[in-house]
């Protein structure tokens, strides 16, 4: 494997594989010295053209845990904001011969097109709304350690589906691991064409069934559009509280929790919530994804290929 | 009202190929001489000291005219201008193709349209013909001075890129169709409706979190201005059809007598949204987008039962620099002329004679003469080899860009030689055998 774009990218046996590989680097940050030098030589470069805290400091301390290298490129402050297109600025990161680009983008696709333009491996780190891969798996690596399995399993994602991407790596990850998923949310941000991935619903009335109950991030801005008259008109149909929680259902949520809207402060503090270990799981899984996609393969050839577009 | 460079008037022996018109029902293997520019002579074993072009296996059809292209000129001209827009048109078999406005500046006032014609009657290969925009600047607010234009050459007004959002805007333009005349046609969508979509809004977009431009956005605009056009007896054209509602809107304002007509393209005839799921190829990105294998049976049927008039290409060039972008962040279009015939063709969609009589009737609705092979006639001619296969781009463009959704694909029937108001404007080049 060569580069991860997409949950689609793997099956379930290869999920399985970089899941029981973060396992096993449990026990590094337990270490006095939180490292070890799988990755020694190695340069990581970390493209972020969207603000993200968790997902690029975690992959930076993956990176850094596997000894390699690590270069963070943030898009403001840089040539983007003179006008430096996409192409041009990985074709000249490319040049410092990272054998790794982490991105994130706000736009579909992006990430599939920079792996045309660059020798490195290239990790989808968020691409619009379209897909967020290693979020997936930090999420399957959580319910693995907290159900065992995900076989069977009734995992209902509840909340802001058009504009999430957490949701649609979720989808797939999830069913390859063999769970019923079901999406819910207001009719204005379930996107028509969904029930051909999942179940769609609009309500929470059949919330009881789920083992597992996974809320999104109510974005503000999506106030502004009508898609859902006020926040409070929200909550009150979707909030994830004390009543809606059953006693032996899993609560996730990919964060940052917007308390007291989709979540109440009670559900988040609850034995119930796994939303702590979905953010230590981010480390050890980066660090295997890392790894799968960098040891046993040489360093990148230098030639550049110029792809039209694609 | 067409204008082209002057042409040297072609005197050819076009032998033995398999002349089809389906206006006049000819279809057998014939020679056809041209002399001066005009169609001479029809018949068998005609003999003639002129140049001779070997027709044999190939098919002889009238010329096709595309009543929507984008040349791009003025103001674009990094991604396309008169010369190569032309000769792509060419190299496509058009004798005739009517470019669209919204150009920088917009072709809104007499003085921009009079320069711009004197500029195609220096550069233009194929005659072409303006339309002039129904709002000054597109903006959707205030008529253009439509008699003037008209008195300019305009063949007729379109706001195509955009809308007509306001009804009393389109009202107005169609009670001032009584006294200029001229077609008026109209790129059919609701912007509320389309909001920031960049594709067919369906299963395809949910999966890629893109924002969808749902069927509706353009059915209900036409069955609106269906409506005012019939109010106001007006004449109206609607541009690229793309959904299965749309056809149906046409086929119930055609059924109460309303003047409208319509064109679907070549894309949009052979291509769905899965398509872009693929790989995301901006070059698939268009406006109306590609939709579902529903919509194009819809567009075949139409085609079939007449509800729908004519091809047209929509032929919108774009630099390379302005695709190589992420998806949502490229513009709408793509080329269409090198590749319309063989792209419908190949599909094998249509009759053989049907898909040549769509290529041109496009060029009644626009007010301009049908292309026939009738001794008399000026020669607009399109000789084609539909067995050669060819993969679209392999050997560049004519036009000045490569957007073209066909890109990469094997297609079947290539133009050989195309003749345009009487001059040999396109002929295939011969490579030598390596």
């Amino acid at each position: 494997m060569r580069h991860l774009l997409s949950i689609d990218d793997l099956d379930r046996e290869a999920i399985e594989r970089i899941l029981d590989r973060a396992k096993t680097f449990t026990d590094v940050s337990e270490r006095e010295i939180k490292k070890v030098p799988a990755l020694r030589g190695r340069r990581v470069l970390n493209l972020f053209y969207e603000a993200s805290t968790r997902t690029r400091s975690s992959f930076e301390l993956a990176a850094k845990s596997l000894s390699a290298d690590v270069i963070n490129f943030a898009a403001s402050g840089s040539a983007v904001d003179k006008g430096e297109s996409l192409k041009d600025t990985v074709q000249t990161l490319s040049a410092y011969r990272p054998d790794l680009i982490v991105i994130r983008t706000p736009f579909v696709g992006a990430a599939q097109l920079v792996a045309n333009w660059t020798t490195a491996g290239v990790v989808n780190a968020g691409d619009g709304k379209h897909e967020h891969p290693t979020q997936a798996l930090l999420d399957v690596y959580t319910l693995r350690e907290r159900l065992g399995t995900l076989e069977d399993k009734n995992i209902w994602i509840v909340g802001d589906i058009t504009h999430s991407r957490v949701a649609r790596s979720c989808i797939l990850a999830f069913q390859k691991m063999g769970a019923k998923v079901t999406v819910a949310g207001p009719p204005t941000l379930i996107p028509r064409g969904m029930e051909a991935m999942c179940e769609v619903a609009y309500d929470l009335d059949r919330l009881p069934e789920a083992d597992v109950v996974y809320a999104l991030r109510m974005q503000h801005e999506r106030m502004t559009d009508s898609f859902v008259p006020s926040l409070r008109e929200y909550a009150a149909v979707y909030q994830i509280d004390g009543r809606r929680l059953g006693a032996r259902q899993v609560l996730m949520h990919p964060g940052p929790v917007n308390r007291g809207v989709e979540l109440s402060a009670e559900v988040i503090d609850s034995p119930q919530a796994v939303i702590g270990q979905q953010v230590e799981a981010g480390v050890v899984v980066r660090m295997a994804v890392l790894y799968e996609l960098l040891t046993g393969r040489s360093a990148p050839k230098p030639a550049l290929t110029t792809a039209v577009p694609a | 009202m067409l204008d082209h460079r002057p042409t040297e008037s072609a005197d050819v022996l076009i032998r033995g190929a398999h002349v089809l018109d389906p206006r006049t029902g000819m279809d057998e293997r014939l020679d056809v001489l041209v002399r001066n520019g005009e169609i001479a002579q029809i018949g068998e074993n005609l003999q003639a000291d002129v140049e001779v072009i070997d027709g044999g296996g190939r098919h002889l059809f009238p010329g096709f005219v595309d009543p929507h292209v984008h040349l791009r000129v003025p103001g674009q001209e990094h991604k396309e201008d008169l010369e190569s827009g032309t000769r792509s048109a060419a190299a496509g078999g058009f004798v005739a193709v009517v470019a669209m406005p919204n150009t920088t500046p917009t072709v809104d006032s007499a003085p921009v349209l009079r320069s711009l014609r004197e500029q195609a009657r220096r550069e233009a290969r194929i005659p072409v013909g303006f339309l002039a925009s129904i709002t000054q600047g597109l903006a959707g607010e205030a008529l253009t001075e439509m008699a003037e234009l008209r008195q300019c050459g305009a063949l007729g007004f379109t706001d195509d890129g955009k809308p007509v959002h306001r009804a009393g805007i389109l009202r107005k333009a169609l009670q001032y169709q009584k006294l200029v005349g001229g077609i008026i046609a109209l790129h059919e969508e609701d912007p509320t409706l389309s909001g920031r979509g960049v594709m067919h809004e369906g299963v395809v977009s949910a999966r890629l979190g893109l924002a969808g431009i749902p069927s509706i956005s353009e059915s209900t605009l036409i069955a609106r201005d269906a409506a005012i056009a019939g109010y106001e007896g007006g004449r109206i054209h609607i541009q690229h059809l793309s959904a299965r509602e749309s056809v149906e809107a046409i086929a119930e304002a055609k059924s109460r007598g309303v003047k409208i007509t319509c064109e679907a393209s070549p894309h949009h005839l052979t291509l769905t949204d899965e398509a872009v799921a693929e790989k995301l190829d901006t070059r698939l990105k268009m406006n109306p987008p590609l939709r579902t294998e529903e919509d194009r049976q819809a567009l075949i049927a139409g085609l079939k039962d007449g509800t729908i008039d004519c091809i047209a290409t929509d032929h919108a060039p774009h630099a390379r620099e302005e695709k190589e972008v992420p998806f949502e962040q490229a513009p709408m279009g793509t080329t269409g002329l090198e590749t319309a015939f063989a792209a419908v063709y190949t599909a094998d969609i249509l009759p053989l004679a049907l898909i040549v009589e769509k290529l041109s009737a496009g060029a009644p609705l626009m007010g301009l003469p049908t292309p026939e092979i009738a001794v008399g006639h000026a020669a607009d001619l399109v000789l084609i080899d539909l067995d050669a296969e060819w993969e679209v781009g392999a050997q560049g463009y004519e036009s000045r860009s490569e957007n073209c959704c066909f890109a990469g694909r094997r297609l079947k029937g290539k133009v050989v030689t195309t003749i345009a108001a009487g001059g040999i404007v396109f002929r295939q080049r011969e490579l030598a055998a390596v």
